[in-house]
């Protein structure tokens, strides 16, 4: 599970001799950990003129956080992170002169720092120019988060439905991208409605007196989203099915949760899941669809066991938990407030070759998330996903050699990502500040060259 | 032959049509002790998958499970209570070493304890009790046990040898010391559970008892099928999906054969008794007897208070509990029948009949021992001289025995099988009475080498 290059690139004499050879040199991500700087030195804001005063009110808050904040681009620091702030930009040639202010200091950015665009999703109605400013941050921020080296991100807040910018689920957002949380995100644009939501009283515990449900919690991915859900605050409920125990166990007793040996495609198991976490824990606030399964295969060699049990387990079983835990719509026998997130996968989103079932069922997550997300809103809750490019596990490292040193240099950041860095984009999903995103596919791929 | 009282001195007749007893209720300044849950891990032929698994270890594992299952990380609990039968003498403090090792409070206290095969019953009595007086809110009970990891022991003339050796202060003593070992005496001392009075193994005893009832072959290999049937449908039912936390890499009870047919049991060839007169067709086989087992169980006891403030879920109640002895060394009695005594005893104390339980979970070290215990409470002349009644205890409705199996089929891991059957007697009387709406009860009997027998009621909450 370890990327050994990533290492040998970043140390002693195989570091120089990379430089000097132009070998690519991944950079080694900063990861969270409380009470680290959030960011890495300080924050230029610059925006458009139109702009200015959403840049203003962006550039209080970071000084609320205590970031160092400036407004003009010098050369005489390493940027920690710059913030483009494009919200009311009318015409493209707007933002020439904002554009080309953040290209000025890019070669001045620090290791690890972070480039992020807020702006406007264009809308319907929207004039043409309008339209044309507005869409255009999206190529240019997938563009520039190409160009970026030494572990830095670039990521983009696109406002939807005239949310302010300095709405909660905004400011939430704003910070899971500038600080080490979003490690392995990048050349991302989501989207981010108005709603209300409480910021969090404690930013490095965001989910303190939630409780939370993370299926397939046994080993991997799903121990990692308990881990972090629980370093963050929540109470973790964590479900695997019962062959699983063991390592489940030492999940619920790491993260000070229970274990709850269930298999998710049980036909009950959605009010198992809720009848637990009520009656033990108190309620239910976040339900983690992780549990999943892989049976590679190409079509053609397909056999019906192999593909109906990656549905069921992938697919299946979440549509029917959520129908347990969200109700039929017409009483109060569902959860308010419900947090939903899904795990997809970029080999939903691209399609990976001998995965037609895996991508079957990743791709629906996706599908019936958006579909979700209106039913849960309905109740004051979300549906989102969260899509993992290549992730160091022991799935992966089950890889060959070869394809695996190609899958995992095939992102921006050039290198896999960490069972944590999943778990850092959904516990921002699950908090109860990111209530504006609904119905959002957050990738985790530090921009797979493959797919959106 | 002397005729045994039940402690109340009132004879009990069983023959009366049972209408349903009031519940018992504990004594004044008694409170209940309620069964909030279980853990074991699955049992294990010995030398299997636990081959090299330490009782130290394999207890924690259970530990951690229930911890896991409870969410009590940190918690203090009142006690921790088990032991283990064969145990290394480096494991003066196995349950305590095993709760240092969990996730528990390094604070909660912990004693080993042990009374053979009624290990466990006997653990969890005890907690019970300390709960049921206000000594503690809250404990956990259980045992462990390993064949693979058995302690050897070297022979007594080495042993005394080696420690007079380590008390001579002299190179010339020591040297003396070790001029006393005979060659014989290197030969390592394997593990034994026979009866060291008797030199008789337990199935030796039992063949005797067996022989004694004139129980069939047939009726042995009959109450073994049901065993593997009962414990592979409630396997399968998800049964033990909340009572069982997997250990390395095994995910069910290995002994379990669901595909055993009398065809197969009655193939086998009989292992014990084949020394006896009568009869002239041993009937005890390796399949209609417990085999050696590796194993941990645990039970989660607290007071109502306890578990009402955790929001943990209650099963049920132990109610109370007997223990008993017979005299199986002069043969007056078989040495597995003590539970036949105790039984009578319990229910004269409670109040109940033989007839008042929705189940009977009686330890299956071999078939024969259930179903002698039964021909034994049927027998009007075995109630008369031995327990003291005036009419026979009674019958069971076998309908109501071991419903999701017993030792046969789990195996029987000495001191883990009393947690074993208690978890399972507290959620089984707890689906009952959520299915009913009205209480429900279960009896449990645990015979044990030494002549030993623990018996408990359960009863829901």
């Amino acid at each position: 599970m370890t990327d050994s290059y990533t290492k040998a690139v970043n140390s002693g004499f195989t570091k120089t001799l990379a430089t000097k050879l132009g070998l690519p040199r991944p950079a080694v991500l900063r990861r969270f950990r409380a009470g680290d700087p959030l960011t890495v030195g300080p924050v230029l804001v610059v925006s458009d003129e139109a702009s200015t005063g959403d840049a203003d009110a962006l550039a209080r808050v970071l000084l609320g956080w205590g970031l160092d904040v400036r407004r003009q681009p010098t050369d005489d620091t390493r940027w920690g992170a710059v913030l483009l702030v494009l919200t009311e930009a009318e015409r493209p040639t707007d933002v020439s002169a904002a554009v080309l202010a953040v290209g000025s200091v890019l070669r001045r950015l620090a290791t690890n720092g972070r480039v992020v665009t807020v702006s406007r999703a264009a809308a319907e109605g929207d004039a043409p120019a309008l339209a044309a400013v507005r869409n255009g941050v999206d190529g240019f921020l997938r563009s520039l988060a190409k160009e970026l080296r030494a572990g830095a991100t670039g990521n983009g807040i696109v406002l939807t439905d005239d949310a302010a910018v300095d709405a909660p689920s905004v400011l939430s957002t704003l910070r899971f991208f500038l600080s080490a949380r979003s490690a392995y995100v990048d050349g991302q644009l989501l989207p981010v409605g108005p709603a209300d939501a409480d910021l969090p009283a404690d930013w490095d515990r965001p989910l303190a007196g939630q409780v939370a449900v993370v299926t397939g919690a046994a080993r991997g991915i799903g121990a990692a989203i308990a881990k972090t859900l629980a370093r963050d605050g929540a109470t973790v409920v964590c479900v695997d099915v019962p062959a699983a125990g063991e390592g489940l166990a030492r999940t619920a007793n790491a993260v000070g949760g229970t274990a709850l040996q269930l298999d998710v495609t049980s036909d009950d198991a959605g009010r198992r899941i809720l009848e637990h976490a009520r009656t033990r824990h108190g309620g239910l606030d976040v339900v983690v669809h992780n549990a999943g399964i892989l049976r590679d295969k190409l079509l053609a060699n397909m056999k019906p066991a192999q593909w109906d049990a990656v549905i069921a387990v992938n697919l299946e079983a979440q549509l029917r938990i959520n129908d347990q835990l969200l109700g039929d719509g017409s009483g109060d026998d569902g959860v308010d407030g419900l947090r939903i997130v899904s795990l997809a996968s970029t080999s939903g989103i691209a399609g990976n070759k001998g995965q037609t079932n895996y991508g079957f069922s990743k791709a629906g997550v996706i599908g019936h998330t958006r579909a979700t997300a209106p039913l849960a809103a309905s109740r004051g809750g979300t549906a989102n996903a969260v899509a993992p490019g290549f992730i160091e596990t022991e799935m992966t490292s089950s890889i060959p050699f070869a394809t695996r040193e190609v899958a995992r240099r095939l992102n921006s950041l050039q290198q896999g990502g960490q069972p944590v860095d999943v778990a850092e984009a959904i516990a921002f999903l699950a908090s109860p500040a990111a209530a504006g995103v609904n119905g959002q596919v957050l990738r985790v791929c530090g921009q797979n060259l493959v797919g959106r | 032959m002397a005729t045994r009282k039940p402690s109340d001195g009132s004879p009990r007749g069983s023959s009366r049509t049972s209408s349903r007893a009031a519940s018992p209720s504990a004594p004044a300044g008694v409170r209940d002790a309620v069964i909030v849950g279980g853990n074991r891990i699955p049992f294990s032929r010995a030398g299997k998958k636990y081959a090299d698994a330490s009782n130290q270890e394999m207890f924690t594992a259970a530990l951690e499970g229930l911890v896991a299952r409870f969410g009590l990380q940190g918690e203090r609990i009142g006690e921790v209570v088990g032991g283990a039968v064969l145990k290394h003498s480096r494991d003066f403090n196995l349950i305590r070493e095993s709760v240092l090792g969990s996730s528990l409070s390094p604070q909660t206290p912990a004693f080993d304890l042990q009374q053979a095969c009624a290990t466990g019953l006997e653990a969890a009595i005890t907690v019970a009790n300390k709960i049921r007086l206000g000594q503690i809110e809250s404990g956990i009970a259980g045992g462990t046990d390993t064949i693979s990891d058995a302690p050897v022991a070297v022979s007594e003339g080495l042993r005394r040898a080696l420690l007079d050796a380590s008390h001579a202060k002299t190179l010339q003593a020591r040297l003396k010391a070790f001029a006393k070992v005979r060659p014989a005496d290197l030969k390592p001392l394997s593990p034994a559970t026979d009866e060291p009075r008797t030199g008789l193994s337990m199935g030796e005893h039992q063949a005797i008892t067996t022989a004694r009832w004139g129980i069939s072959r047939s009726a042995q290999d009959e109450v073994a099928l049901a065993s593997h049937q009962h414990l592979a449908a409630a396997w399968d039912a998800g049964f033990f999906d909340d009572l069982v936390t997997p250990f390395r890499g095994l995910t069910r009870d290995d002994n379990l054969r669901a595909d055993t047919s009398l065809e197969k049991l009655a193939s086998l060839k009989p292992v014990f008794g084949r020394g006896l007169a009568e009869p002239a067709e041993p009937t005890m086989t390796a399949g209609n007897s417990t085999p050696l087992t590796d194993g941990a169980s645990t039970v989660l006891l607290a007071s109502a208070d306890w578990a009402a403030e955790r929001d943990l879920p209650v099963l049920a109640r132990l109610v109370d509990a007997e223990t008993a002895a017979v005299d199986f060394v002069h043969g007056h009695d078989g040495l597995l029948m003590a539970p036949v005594h105790a039984v009578p005893r319990l229910l004269a104390r409670t109040g109940l009949d033989l007839g008042d339980f929705d189940f009977y979970e009686i330890h299956e070290a071999f078939a024969s021992t259930v179903l002698t215990t039964l021909a034994a409470w049927e027998d009007a002349d075995y109630c008369k001289a031995e327990l003291g009644l005036d009419t026979p205890l009674g019958s069971i409705d076998r309908d109501r025995l071991n419903v999701n199996g017993s030792s046969l089929a789990a195996g029987h891991p000495f001191a883990a099988t009393g947690g074993r059957i208690l978890a399972t007697a507290a959620k089984l009387v707890a689906a009952k009475a959520a299915e009913t709406g009205k209480p429900a009860r279960a009896l449990i009997s645990v015979c044990a080498a030494g002549g030993l027998g623990a018996t408990a009621v359960v009863e829901s909450v």
